[in-house]
């Protein structure tokens, strides 16, 4: 079981987006896969149609009175289930601080799904956190989403040098540039020269897309409702170089 | 992921061609479907004895725009395992062994189940599904509803009634129990929960698990021996006569048993019981079937041999078992030569004479008025005086006694155990078991002193014909050596024990049982 998170500090760059879609392509592609949806707004569980309730809440989850194994829906596509949010998750950081060694208490918790499921994807609020910290030790790959600024590529160095001082097993970090205006000349060339110049950023960027904010509308990924878009195909690529990151055969 | 099925069979008249299958049913529910129909081929395997049917498992193997899949379902329907069929152009061609399929954890599964035998299909169809989705007020899909129009090709050509499976969402099961229910208090809907195979098996007048080479004929203690004795072999003619396809075909090495079984058990009962049969009819068919038994033994051998080959190459300490390779290769190839000898014999009109012959005399032995001895009372004395026999012979052999003497005992055991099979169905079943399994044991310990004899010896005549056509080099040779080593030192280890089986056989609670058994069946 492999897991992949989308993380990023900042909110709206297109995190869930990515989180849903790659799901999407990767139970297309034949995998067992689960999305856990970590985020108290509850985008992801939005956008497949599942209601924002998990009985117990994130502090039975948390504390392990109810399983993660009870909580998880089919969505509407083949291979492919949800843990859903719930607003309860907003408190997840003060239960953690509670648990013994939170760092390390998400990658636990889903260590019971490992026979059932190829691929796992967290779905991160935006935020720097406990939380955030026991997603970063649990994931093997992590998806970051960038908007193309200098500012937060600053940030993802900063993201870098703090996972290079864990112990033990570090993630893979895979960042792309989200959100590309191609009328903005800065876009541009941020997201052309780039990934030239570091190994760990995608050389696909995910342009921005009125059919990307339809998903909301679709409450569906668009590569289910539009698969041969072009915002469809970004995806497609992004998965297949995130694929060959994460070692998924 | 998908989880807990629940069938249904719709009454097919009247049902729409299109999705508003549920609407026709009355339902309430809003629904969705693509409106395109899939089509799928589909075959389910089993062997030929039904060990996955009764073992509580159902092989499907799906194909539809050239891929293939092979689904292994449990009693409940849920998926125990499933793998591609392997790619285009490498995929089994059934009747097929287990080898032949894709390493995988289906076959893992198989694998313990279906041991020697191979898999081949008790049923073909072609289905043509409709799927339809059931959404909750957020119209997300809760339940997928499957719509199935089955063609049966194969053992017979059959329009099923649709079938229509509700497949839950996870974490949306009470949702599709409800469903379900009001699927099942429709009208014109029927519990379909047990399955697709057998509703097509049922279709083409078959019921899985129909073939059994155990004698499953139930006599009655007070019906004429000579009906109750025509009656079984009745049955075991249909055993042969099931096989030889099967051996004819060489699709797997238990067909061959099987038949071998048949055979002998038939000759046993002409010996032991054919007296109340008319007039000279055991006379007449014993050579017939000893001249059937004969031909079949070479390739059995021979197939003994091959089959426990890996564990006898496994077994050797001073050779390797690439020394003993060659070995191998001359057992295969005479195994080739004597199945066709053998396929020839059971293609000869002198076969096909037997088996007509046989049925029609069994046919007129069956209508004999002569009434006595009940079967009851026949089966009594001919078990206690098998039963007395093996008590003499086998308290007669002592410590220096000859080889022979082991192997005559062999043979009066196997007559008791015949007797005992051709008329289990008259006793106490617990009693019964008991009876036959103390005779097992001894069996086992007489079989093990005598075949390894006998192998020893074949071993010995298999190394010089392998001389004579020059295909063994000295390593095989002295690899072959070191097996009939170890087989004087198994045959030791089987004299040793055969007292201490002997004596629990003879013990007078033992035989107390078969005395107490028979007597109160024939009262």
């Amino acid at each position: 079981m492999k897991i992949l998170a989308t993380y990023n500090i900042k909110g709206g760059v297109g995190k869930t987006a990515t989180a849903v879609n790659l799901a999407y392509l990767a139970a297309r592609n034949g995998y067992r896969v689960l999305l856990w949806d970590l985020d108290p707004q509850a985008a992801a569980t939005f956008l497949f149609r599942v209601r924002p309730r998990v009985k117990g809440g994130g502090k039975g989850l948390i504390q392990g009175t109810r399983s993660l194994d009870a909580a998880i829906k089919g969505t509407d596509y083949d291979h492919l289930d949800l843990l859903p949010a719930d607003f309860t998750y907003r408190n997840l950081d003060l239960l953690l601080d509670a648990a013994r060694k939170p760092a390390r208490k998400l990658g636990r918790l889903l260590g019971p799904l490992r026979s059932e499921y190829d691929v796992v994807f967290l779905d991160c609020p935006p935020s720097f956190s406990l939380l955030s910290e026991s997603v970063l030790h649990a994931a093997d790959t992590l998806l970051v989403p960038l908007i193309p600024t200098t500012l937060s590529v600053r940030t993802l160095d900063q993201l870098t040098e703090f996972i290079a001082g864990f112990d033990g097993q570090r993630p893979v970090i895979l960042a792309f540039f989200s959100m590309i205006d191609r009328r903005k000349r800065l876009h541009k060339e941020i997201a052309e020269q780039l990934p030239g110049q570091r190994s760990d950023v995608a050389a696909t960027a995910i342009p921005a897309l009125s059919l990307i904010e339809q998903m909301s509308v679709r409450r569906a990924p668009v590569t289910a409702f539009a698969p041969r878009s072009s915002a469809a195909r970004s995806y497609a690529q992004l998965w297949a170089e995130a694929r060959a990151r994460a070692g998924l055969s | 992921m998908r989880n807990a099925l629940r069938e249904f069979v719709l009454d097919g008249s009247g049902m729409p061609e299109s999705d508003d299958y549920l609407v026709a049913l009355g339902t309430r529910l809003r629904w969705q479907g693509d409106g395109r129909a899939r089509t799928v081929r589909r075959a389910w395997l089993d062997t030929f004895d039904w060990r996955l049917y009764r073992a509580g498992l159902t092989l499907e193997l799906t194909s539809a725009r050239g891929a293939a899949e092979l689904t292994l379902t449990g009693r409940d329907g849920a998926v125990v395992a499933a793998q591609p069929a392997g790619a285009a152009g490498s995929r089994p061609r059934w009747p097929a062994l287990l080898a032949a399929l894709p390493v995988g954890p289906l076959r893992e599964r198989l694998a313990p189940v279906v041991g020697a035998r191979a898999l081949l299909p008790v049923a073909r169809a072609g289905s043509t599904l409709h799927e339809l989705r059931v959404l909750n007020s957020d119209d997300k899909t809760v339940a997928r509803v499957t719509v199935d129009r089955m063609c049966l090709s194969y053992p017979a050509r059959a329009a099923l009634p649709p079938r229509l499976t509700v497949t839950a969402l996870r974490g949306y099961q009470a949702q599709a129990d409800r469903l379900a229910d009001i699927l099942a208090a429709a009208r014109g809907v029927t519990d379909g929960a047990s399955g697709a195979l057998e509703a097509a098996l049922a279709a083409a007048g078959r019921q899985p698990g129909d073939y059994t080479g155990k004698i499953s004929i139930r006599l009655d203690p007070r019906s004429p021996a000579v009906t109750a004795v025509a009656a079984v072999l009745e049955q075991l003619l249909g055993t042969m006569e099931a096989n030889v396809g099967g051996v004819v075909r060489d699709i797997d090495s238990e067909f061959l048993h099987d038949l071998r079984i048949a055979v002998r058990r038939t000759r046993s009962a002409l010996k032991l019981a054919g007296d109340v049969l008319p007039d000279g009819l055991a006379s007449r068919f014993r050579p017939e079937f000893k001249w059937l038994g004969d031909l079949t033994t070479p390739t059995r051998d021979l197939d003994v041999y091959l089959m426990g080959y890996d564990a006898m190459a496994a077994g050797l300490v001073a050779a390797t078992p690439a020394e003993l390779a060659p070995f191998h290769d001359y057992l295969a190839r005479q195994r080739a030569a004597e199945h066709r000898q053998l396929a020839r014999g059971l293609r000869s009109s002198r076969f096909s004479r037997l088996t007509s012959e046989w049925r029609e005399a069994l046919g007129s032995a069956a209508a004999s008025r002569k009434t006595r001895p009940a079967a009851a009372q026949l089966a009594a004395r001919r078990i206690r005086r098998a039963h007395r026999r093996v008590l003499d012979d086998g308290g007669a052999i002592t410590a220096t006694s000859a080889p022979e003497s082991m192997h005559e005992l062999r043979k009066r055991c196997k007559e008791l155990r015949y007797l005992l099979e051709i008329f289990g169905s008259l006793y106490d079943p617990g009693e019964h078991w008991q009876a036959v399994r103390e005779l097992k044991s001894l069996q086992d310990c007489l079989g093990e002193f005598q075949d390894t004899e006998v192998q020893r010896g074949e071993i010995r005549a298999f190394a010089a014909q392998m001389m004579d056509e020059r295909t063994a080099p000295v390593s095989t040779l002295l690899a072959m050596g070191e097996i009939a080593a170890g087989l004087a030192e198994r045959q030791r280890q089987a004299r040793s024990e055969f007292a201490g089986r002997f004596r629990d056989f003879a013990s007078p609670a033992s035989q107390h049982r078969i005395r107490a058994m028979t007597e109160a069946a024939a009262s």
